[in-house]
């Protein structure tokens, strides 16, 4: 390694930033959007408890994705089959934590196991087959982003009709279905939009770094926040800058977009840790100055 | 107030895969009553609260809840306190928002904010004396801190029939009193039915209307003098039980495994 290469790698393009910039612009969208709706969507798999299924979900939509490669199908629809088979069969199956958890060791790998043997087994341009593991959204063609947008405003939509019910059932369960909410419609039609999301996330970031926009945005901010708008609105905030900035920092150089985004993504995470680590010594000291509690 | 009864149950009967819980069960709730119902776990009282929100289906008989016979899937008119499971220290909700998911977690629809809403969650906190503590996060609040809310969201629709699953466990005795103090109030302003599961009957002696003991598959329905006796409990249970008195509290004694079972159960409900 050489710190000359490495530097044009990085920053190669910088003279040439506002010519790459328009080339990219649609791509700069598409993440935007993925970020803010990934991040809100995040706050439902938190809450859920829900991360390994996403993880799970994005090695099926890889699946799919590589399946359409090699058959030559649109390989945007090819994930989201992929996704979609994926979430149905664990919220179908996994209505349990233990349950789903089980569901989804035994998916991931097959999943896995399957894109890889679609992989090998196409014969086309070398680049497309990485692109679907580690993300590369810069080669995401117009008609596809155009595409991956409008699947994202869905999902956000949706998340927003079914917003309040969800946010019952994911948190008091038992009371939301004493309450008549159709705890097992509403948890269906998250595992949906979920399976959709994931699908746009494959594109962008690549099935194995899902989460760095489905999981650690919206961790972060339950770090340092607990209010209803707060807390997603954190999330969304931190999947954009993640997203966005991952992208603009990329197309500076030659490196991928995922690295970028993943790293981002992180440090906002470690950064809200520390707040949150040094809040609770606070609150934790005043609680205990103001009364001492024998029940907790 | 209407002339019909909140709660109607006429010869209900459960079953858990091949065993009955419990059959033949009849019971009629008054406006304003307060039932105790007390049995060792596995007996069915979290079943029967359930059975009456229309989440579990009777094998036999049928349940009227004001004035509706029961068959959706739950029932936003009964006011429900379930199980305390106390919440995780990391739950993303404030005290306000606990109270709120009764007030406005059913709708769909966009989200959006509703000033009448917010006056009701307002009122709401007031009434269960949450103020001082309903803008921090859940998890770090008591157990009686966390009943209280949980009183506060059951009450969100004025229920006229209230269904409280051990709302007392893991308290304090001040803040039974508390808890105890806030569904009497309710059912004396009301009017509103009241169906409390408990398995310690005291901190209710003196407000509690009747006793439905269950043990065994069967049952055991009246005043608190006429079930809490030896004789009426070794008759249900089919063995020696004793009820004592000590000062002014009442001890059950010899009913089979009833605590250690009880830690069981909650287990096996996660």
């Amino acid at each position: 390694m050489n710190w000359p290469d490495v530097w044009d790698a990085m920053f190669g393009g910088v003279a040439d930033y506002g010519a790459i910039l328009i080339l990219v612009a649609n791509s700069v969208i598409a993440g935007a959007v993925l970020g803010l709706v990934g991040g809100l969507v995040g706050v439902f798999v938190m809450q859920r408890d829900m991360a390994f299924a996403v993880h799970g979900i994005s090695e099926l939509s890889f699946a799919g994705a590589a399946f359409a490669l090699l058959v030559g199908f649109d390989v945007v629809t090819g994930s989201i089959v992929g996704s979609l088979v994926a979430a149905a069969i664990i919220g179908v199956l996994g209505a349990k934590a233990r349950d789903r958890n089980s569901i989804i060791g035994v998916l991931m790998p097959f999943g896995l196991g399957l894109g890889i043997l679609f992989l090998s087994l196409y014969d086309g341009r070398s680049a497309n087959r990485f692109s679907l593991l580690t993300g590369q959204i810069v080669s995401v063609q117009t008609g596809q982003l155009g595409w991956l947008i409008a699947i994202s405003a869905f999902v956000l939509l949706g998340m927003l009709l079914i917003w309040r019910p969800l946010r019952f059932d994911s948190l008091d369960p038992q009371s939301a279905a004493a309450r008549g909410v159709p705890t097992t419609a509403v948890s269906l039609a998250f595992m949906l939009l979920l399976g959709l999301i994931v699908a746009v996330s494959v594109h962008i970031i690549g099935a194995l770094l899902v989460m760095a926009l489905l999981v650690t945005p919206a961790a972060a901010a339950m770090r340092i926040a607990s209010g209803p708008i707060s807390v997603p609105l954190l999330a969304a905030v931190f999947g954009f800058v993640s997203a966005v900035g991952g992208i603009l920092l990329a197309i500076a150089g030659t490196l991928p977009v995922s690295p970028y985004i993943t790293t981002i993504s992180f440090a906002i995470y470690v950064v809200c840790r520390v707040i949150g680590s040094r809040r609770d010594r606070v609150t934790a000291a005043t609680a205990s100055k103001v009364a001492h509690r024998g029940d907790r | 107030m209407t002339t019909t009864p909140p709660l109607e149950i006429r010869g209900a009967a459960l079953q858990r895969g091949d065993r009955e819980l419990w059959s033949g069960l009849d019971l009629t709730a008054g406006s304003g009553e307060l039932i105790a119902v007390l049995g060792p776990s596995g007996s069915g009282k979290t079943t029967l609260l359930r059975a009456i929100l229309g989440l579990e289906r009777l094998s036999s008989g049928r349940i009227t809840a004001l004035g509706e016979e029961v068959r959706g899937r739950g029932n936003r008119r009964i006011g429900y306190i379930p199980q305390q499971r106390p919440l995780p220290r990391d739950t993303s909700l404030r005290g306000r928002d606990l109270v709120g998911l009764g007030v406005d977690g059913h709708r769909f629809g966009l989200p959006l904010p509703r000033r009448s809403d917010r006056g009701r969650v307002d009122r709401l906190i007031d009434a269960v004396g949450a103020r001082e503590f309903a803008d921090r996060p859940v998890g770090m609040l008591s157990g009686g801190e966390q009943q209280r809310l949980r009183v506060g969201q059951a009450l969100a629709d004025d229920p006229q029939l209230l269904l409280c699953d051990e709302p007392l466990t893991s308290l304090d005795l001040a803040n039974q009193q508390a808890v105890v103090g806030l569904i009497d109030r309710h059912r004396k302003d009301t009017g509103a039915a009241v169906l409390l599961v408990t398995h310690d009957i005291n901190p209710l002696l003196g407000k509690v209307d009747r006793i439905l003991y269950i043990a065994n598959g069967r049952f055991t329905l009246g005043t608190p003098g006429e079930v809490l006796r030896s004789d009426v409990l070794t008759d249900l249970y089919g063995a020696h039980v004793f009820v004592l008195r000590a000062g002014d509290r009442l001890v059950v004694v010899g009913a089979p495994d009833a605590e250690e079972s009880h830690h069981h159960h909650e287990e096996g409900r996660e």
